[in-house]
């Protein structure tokens, strides 16, 4: 075998970390970026600025606020800690917590583009039609956004796949539990065992590159809504 | 003006100088007096001493590398892109295991009796040398097995103070020049494990090409007013 157990184990946190952070921002991201394309209210733009803030921030920056967040003396981790909870820093939870924050424009911005892009017409439509708001939400929106949920989705898989600097700051590099590739990659140059970063870097590389092929393959085949 | 060395001359020149994160601050300091008793300029940049080593390699314009273990300059020697024989250790560091809670009055005992550490954070040992003299530390006093489960790993010994500092960890092996630090109070208890326990941080700095400026450099760095600050600043000299 030429990645080691240690190595296959940051491969498959990787994928569990961006394919529950997916999830989780899909569940929190479409309602919100419902109501972005939808809202009238005027300080709507500051949302959307908290929104685009980690596109700009480097990620040691949110990583640093994010550990000192979850410390015991952070907002996060006092309200934990009132709620008995265990500590978030150095656990994968920790880990998800962080990526949401560090995805979420990926996953946002599409969205809102997309349901922008549907229009009030149809919706209009459906209403005189009787449909219940919940319904016209279901059945015409979402399927008219499908291209925007696409995109959202893997441009939030990809760049949690990417990951580097929040982990770096609030996971602890525990294996099989918060050490990711691009960690263990990190790890390996700073060792010297470039031979075994090089098998690492590459099947990262070249995973992201056929996720992204596959995106843009598929995404050609819709007309409607590009974001 | 040279005054502190009989045969330098004065001509102004540039040392880029690749230096181990650890000793940043203290190099700050070095820096000042170097460029007020010589005429040169010092260019610092600091980082991780793997990936220096890497880049220097690669061919990165440095004059010199203060790396922050013995191991990667003597590689470079080895390679011949550094000179021969120009290696010298020029700071030994010291562990310390430090918690960032006030008058705690033994802390070696909290590591002994671990019942309620939730994390120890230590620099990781396959790639700092504080990392590595604590996992030693921790193997002499038989609680490394125990401890497992519990230990966090900081990719540098910067990260892993910031582990402790903010909280998250309740206690971890740091660098001595981390905790006390003419620049800045730091707040905490520590616990300075006896030499015997981990064998020697020596930190080698090596001259990576003939410039007289660059041999000004190393030079100053072994002169005694070089060596009193950095001994201010929290390492031991050989």
């Amino acid at each position: 075998m030429i990645l080691s157990q240690q190595d296959l184990t940051a491969l498959f946190v990787t994928l569990k970390l961006a394919s529950v952070s997916t999830l989780v921002l899909l569940i929190i991201g479409t309602p919100l970026a419902w109501w972005l394309s939808r809202s009238q209210w005027r300080f709507k733009y500051i949302i959307e600025a908290i929104i685009a803030l980690p596109l700009i921030l480097p990620p040691t920056v949110l990583g640093f606020y994010l550990l000192i967040s979850l410390g015991p003396n952070g907002p996060i981790g006092g309200l934990v800690a009132m709620l008995d909870g265990a500590p978030l820093a150095f656990t994968f939870t920790g880990l998800v917590i962080g990526s949401v924050f560090y995805s979420m424009p990926f996953v946002v911005q599409p969205l809102q583009n997309a349901f922008t892009a549907v229009g009030q017409r149809p919706l209009e439509v459906a209403a005189t039609l009787r449909a219940s708001p919940l319904d016209r939400f279901f059945t015409i929106a979402v399927p008219m956004a499908k291209p925007g949920f696409m995109t959202a989705s893997v441009l939030g898989f990809a760049h949690t796949l990417g990951e580097f600097g929040v982990v770096l700051m609030i996971g602890g590099n525990i294996p099989g539990s918060t050490q990711v590739a691009s960690i263990a990659i990190y790890d390996h140059v700073e060792a010297l065992e470039y031979g075994q970063a090089h098998w690492l870097a590459g099947s990262l590389l070249l995973f992201s590159f056929l996720l992204l092929i596959v995106v843009y393959g598929a995404n050609r085949r819709y007309t409607v809504a590009q974001p | 003006m040279a005054l502190w060395s009989g045969g330098t001359d004065a001509i102004s020149d540039e040392v880029r100088a690749a230096v181990a994160s650890n000793f940043s601050v203290a190099m700050k300091a070095l820096a000042v007096e170097f460029e007020k008793t010589t005429a040169h300029h010092v260019v610092l940049s600091f980082g991780s001493t793997g990936k220096h080593y890497a880049q220097i390699k690669n061919g990165a314009p440095f004059d010199v590398f203060l790396a922050a273990d013995a191991a990667r300059p003597a590689l470079l020697e080895n390679q011949g892109i550094a000179n021969a024989g120009s290696r010298t250790t020029y700071a030994r560091g010291k562990l310390v295991l430090w918690t960032s809670k006030p008058d705690v009055n033994d802390v070696q005992d909290i590591l002994l009796n671990s019942q309620d550490v939730r994390h120890l954070a230590l620099a990781n040992p396959k790639l700092s040398p504080y990392g590595m003299a604590a996992q030693q530390a921790m193997v002499e006093l038989n609680v490394w097995p125990k401890l497992q489960a519990k230990i966090v790993r900081g990719e540098n010994i910067a990260q892993t103070f910031q582990f402790v500092h903010s909280g998250n960890a309740e206690l971890g092996f740091v660098a001595y020049s981390q905790v006390v630090n003419p620049k800045r109070s730091v707040q905490g208890s520590f616990w300075m494990p006896p030499q015997s326990l981990y064998s020697p941080i020596d930190q080698q700095a090596v001259l990576l090409n003939d410039k007289q400026a660059s041999k000004d450099f190393l030079k100053f760095l072994d002169g005694s007013l070089a060596r009193q600050i950095i001994q201010n600043y929290g390492y031991d000299l050989p």
